[in-house]
């Protein structure tokens, strides 16, 4: 691994001899971020889901991504923020949200009816209304097969309608799909079911981090850093960071 | 100069009020024959006052009596008194009005009760001997007080024609709508769209003038109907309820557009009927360190295009797709119902929580350490075939949901709403937590009245 990076670094001195653009250095967008309200996740991600951009949380059933999902919208609730759930299965329960600390007065939830398309629409017309906080694209229940044919041009159009609305876009998932387009991606993966006496007491998660900054960089030593198994697009990303946080989600 | 003019017009009070509002705005109704009207400033369109009365004369084309005076009271009394045009030049006043009959005093003063003569005035001032306004004048005023009190000082003053009061204007009813009968009947929605445009901008312009905005718009659209029976035409109804008050004409023109669109009309229309409510504008100061929402207005038309998109129920119910969910007081599984979002005005706790840069050390949320365990609900309930061995789930089997249980807690027994009509709102069942070998989670339950199985929703 240490070679790869090596070699990474000796493939840009040249060429950077050559050509001098890609590499030139950029100042790094400096984003507002929403904490989640859970002190690893908070850690994990420098602060919280970034504003301004899509976000993904991605894994399989009972993962904790709702409840993950639920405390980054009780703390923006909490600050008063306007918050929109686009339900592209009609999977919210209320009540789960009310005891996760979500102020239902401030949550516009639109049903979708199962049907992806007008989920990706009503995202794109509520970022362009403006005003609201925190969006949430709720695609966690929808096949895969559904997701993957969603393409990357919709996905890159709502990110830049959440750069310009300055709102958090969190897409919810089964597996990654947007790829280069999101800043910030979590994978869920659940580390074991916490049962007391006749209770389910809760769940423990694990949630992995990846960033992409879509910048360049001319330091090394960022460079050196070897990039996870788990990067899907070299291309895009100049700096990858990849981290792994646990946490409980109890009743 | 404070210019009155009165028209005593017996049994034409309707055209005496039309012919004033020809020429004033403020208008003085005093039922049953007579119209005080103010006309200051009239002269620069009539000229003098002479020929000010002749134009309104012209223009009542009714027998009537009409005087203008610099007071209201005295044009009233001139007009009661003297047939005819009659004009008193300021100062003059008790000069014009003695002649006139003691008894006319007060008589056409509707709303001035303190200024109407009592009949035992009236019984006195005739034992007195007085018979005219110019005589009941000439009484020295403290006698006059000590006599009859402050009802003969208010009498006296107005027969001597002094009365300085105020006009009580007509208050024309708050009615903001609009109607068109088209010559032919209109059968698609975009030629409909400029008639209503058109409409709604009068509305809009007319809320506007007196500072008002709207929370409701309703737009009647009379069918034509194929039987022909003019009587009872079909009507379509478009109602727009607003969360708040809007002055918009375009935002309502795209909401109508979009409600027309999706529920069009059954047949061609004949006839536009448009009325908005009026109500007081919204006036909100949002504070430098309060998260910014939405426009109200922009979040009105994205909810109408929303609902456009994906249809829409009834609000109150579950079934509204677009909307916020309110909780119901129940312990009813999955109890809720749909409004409208309006979401409150947000009040910034303190600087450090409203600005979003703040270490995260600093938040309060630090507190809760631990996420809370969430339901994703299936709606409705997956019907499932669960295999039962020592009374416990030991497998699962639905098209989605299918595996071997490897751990199972329960049964937890809820059941109620036995006590109300109808057996659609009581529920009494088994519910189940359990996790398959794929390690998911769900909740699991047992209809004690059907027997049958169902997956509520799975644990994330």
């Amino acid at each position: 691994m240490a070679n790869t990076g090596a070699s990474v670094i000796q493939l840009r001195s040249q060429l950077r001899a050559r050509f001098d653009v890609p590499f030139e250095v950029r100042k790094r967008l400096e984003r507002e971020q929403i904490p989640t309200g859970i002190p690893a996740i908070d850690k994990l991600t420098d602060g919280g889901i970034p504003r301004g951009t899509l976000t993904e949380i991605c894994g399989t059933e009972s993962t904790g991504r709702t409840a993950l999902v639920f405390a980054l919208l009780g703390e923006a609730t909490r600050r008063g923020e306007c918050c929109a759930w686009i339900d592209t299965g009609g999977a919210f329960d209320p009540l789960s949200a009310v005891e996760a600390g979500v102020d239902l007065d401030r949550v516009l939830w639109v049903n979708c009816g199962g049907n992806a398309q007008h989920a990706l629409k009503s995202t794109d017309l509520l970022i362009q209304a403006g005003g609201f906080g925190l969006v949430v694209l709720d695609m966690a229940d929808t096949a895969d097969a559904i997701t993957r044919r969603i393409p990357l041009a919709s996905w890159f159009r709502l990110r830049h309608a959440a750069e310009r609305a300055g709102a958090a876009l969190v897409a919810v998932e089964q597996q990654i799909n947007a790829r280069s387009c999101s800043t910030l991606q979590i994978e869920m993966r659940l580390k074991k079911p916490l049962w007391i006496g006749k209770l389910l007491r809760g769940l423990m998660a694990q949630a992995e981090s990846q960033k992409h900054f879509l910048t360049r960089t001319t330091d090394p030593s960022a460079c050196a850093l070897p990039f996870p198994a788990r990067t899907t697009d070299l291309s895009a990303c100049a700096l990858n960071k990849s981290h792994v946080a646990e946490f409980s989600a109890v009743r | 100069m404070m210019m009155f003019a009165c028209l005593h017009a017996p049994g034409n009070l309707p055209l005496a009020v039309e012919c004033a509002r020809g020429f004033s705005p403020y208008i003085e109704e005093n039922p049953p024959d007579t119209v005080i009207f103010d006309v200051r400033g009239l002269e620069s369109l009539y000229g003098p006052p002479e020929m000010l009365a002749r134009e309104i004369e012209r223009r009542i084309g009714v027998p009537a009596s009409l005087a203008i005076a610099s007071n209201p009271d005295a044009a009233m009394h001139a007009a009661h008194g003297i047939r005819g045009v009659t004009i008193i030049a300021p100062g003059r006043e008790a000069e014009v009005l003695a002649p006139l009959p003691v008894n006319l005093l007060g008589a056409g003063l509707l709303y001035a009760a303190a200024d109407r003569m009592s009949s035992e005035t009236a019984e006195l001032l005739h034992l007195w001997g007085i018979r005219t306004f110019g005589e009941f004048a000439k009484l020295p005023p403290l006698g006059v007080a000590a006599r009859i009190g402050d009802e003969g000082i208010n009498l006296q003053r107005l027969a001597r024609g002094e009365g300085c009061r105020q006009l009580r204007p007509l208050v024309d009813p708050l009615e903001f709508e609009e109607e068109l009968e088209l010559d032919d009947p209109v059968e698609s929605i975009e030629p409909l769209s400029f008639i209503l445009s058109r409409l709604l901008h009068d509305v809009c312009g007319r809320l506007g003038a007196r500072s008002l905005a709207t929370n409701e718009v309703r737009l009647r659209l009379t069918l034509e109907d194929v039987r022909k029976n003019e009587a009872n035409s079909p009507e379509h109804v478009v109602l727009l309820r607003l969360p708040v008050p809007m002055l918009d004409a375009k935002a309502f023109l795209k909401m109508l557009q979009l409600d027309l669109s999706g529920r069009a009309p059954v047949a061609p229309v004949l006839k536009v009927h448009l009325k908005a409510e009026p109500v007081k504008p919204r006036r909100t100061q949002q504070g430098l360190f309060v998260p910014s929402s939405p426009e109200p207005e922009k979040l009105e038309l994205t909810v109408a295009r929303l609902r456009h998109l994906l249809g829409d129920g009834q609000a109150g119910t579950p079934e509204l797709r677009v909307g916020t969910p309110v909780l119901m007081d129940t312990h009813r599984p999955d109890s809720f119902f749909m409004r409208g979002f309006a979401p409150r005005q947000a009040v910034a706790q303190n600087r450090r929580i409203a600005v979003a840069d703040m270490p995260v050390v600093e938040t309060p949320c630090l507190e809760m350490k631990n996420a809370r365990l969430c339901l994703r609900r299936f709606r409705p309930p997956r019907y499932a075939q669960v295999i039962v061995v020592n009374r416990q789930p030991v497998r699962v089997v639905s098209p989605s949901v299918n595996g071997r249980v490897v751990m199972a807690k329960g049964p937890w027994r809820t059941s109620g709403g036995w006590w109300r009509e109808g057996g659609d709102y009581a529920w009494d069942r088994d519910e189940w937590d359990i996790a398959l070998e794929s390690g998911a989670l769900y909740r699991l339950f047992q209809d004690a009245a059907q027997g049958r199985w169902f997956i509520e929703g799975s644990y994330d």
